[in-house]
């Protein structure tokens, strides 16, 4: 049985992992000459990865789907510093910092979400029990 | 599971920070150092960070430390011609180490070591909830 509810949280999930590790590059980067912060448009990522064009071309059923590639089926783009610094690094720790947190934040509810659903379903096989 | 990568990324980060501790430290130990000989002097030097990315998916990864440079900012020479290392014409040569740069690249190593520290800490809270997931 295929379960909507489950596939639609586990990628937003997976999408925030990415990110997460994306924010954590760049946070950890701030005092790297010439570092560009990269980060990705969340939604845009997200809607990618519902479409389906996440997959790659396969000619048989017995081919590797991309589900798990690595930085695969979103682009990384360049963040636009507000205030560019000298030694050609775009970080701004308290922007990092606080996407950051937003993403972390977010992770949680996709968490919560799906431990939700996975309560719900386990009440429903239990017989309400 | 990308989440574990950001405990490589700021290790990295933090090894790195802490580096430039270690380098600030001997930088500010030695910034009252006068000496005769030129050469011998103790020159100012400062850690160079690189980023490198995951060899797999192209991603922005940690920070490499690409090696110490010493600081090529001119000697100071102070004419002190009774000093006891003073050279024939009197002069001693003192460090270019700039204690005001130095504590300034000291709070900046701190304060970047403990944002990696938080990070960690964030993420292996995510992790510890996503391991009881459905519980």
């Amino acid at each position: 049985m295929d379960i909507p509810a489950f596939g639609q949280f586990e990628t937003a999930l997976r999408l925030r992992a990415q990110r997460n590790e994306l924010l954590a590059s760049n946070i950890a980067n701030a005092d790297t000459p010439n570092y560009k912060a990269r980060d990705i448009d969340f939604a845009s990522a997200l809607s990618t990865a519902r479409g389906g064009s996440l997959d790659m071309q396969t000619t048989s059923d017995l081919h590797r789907k991309a589900w798990n590639t690595p930085g695969g089926g979103f682009e990384t783009m360049y963040r636009i510093p507000q205030q560019s610094s000298l030694d050609g690094n775009t970080v701004e720790t308290d922007v990092e910092q606080a996407q950051f947190a937003e993403n972390a934040l977010q992770y949680r509810a996709a968490l919560s979400f799906l431990d939700g659903s996975i309560r719900t379903m386990r009440y429903a096989l239990k017989g309400g029990d | 599971m990308s989440l574990f990568k950001v405990f490589d990324t700021a290790g990295s980060a933090m090894n790195a920070q802490s580096v430039r501790m270690n380098v600030t430290a001997s930088n500010l130990a030695n910034a009252g150092q006068v000496s005769g000989d030129p050469n011998q002097v103790y020159r100012a030097r400062q850690p160079v960070f690189t980023s490198f990315n995951d060899t797999l998916s192209g991603q922005p990864g940690g920070v490499r430390l690409d090696g110490v440079v010493e600081s090529q900012a001119p000697l100071q020479v102070l004419y002190q011609p009774d000093h006891p290392e003073a050279d024939a014409d009197g002069n001693v040569y003192a460090t270019n180490v700039n204690t005001v740069e130095e504590m300034v690249n000291m709070i900046s190593a701190s304060r970047s070591y403990k944002n990696n520290v938080e990070m960690i800490n964030t993420t292996k809270d995510l992790l510890l909830q996503t391991l009881s997931l459905g519980r």
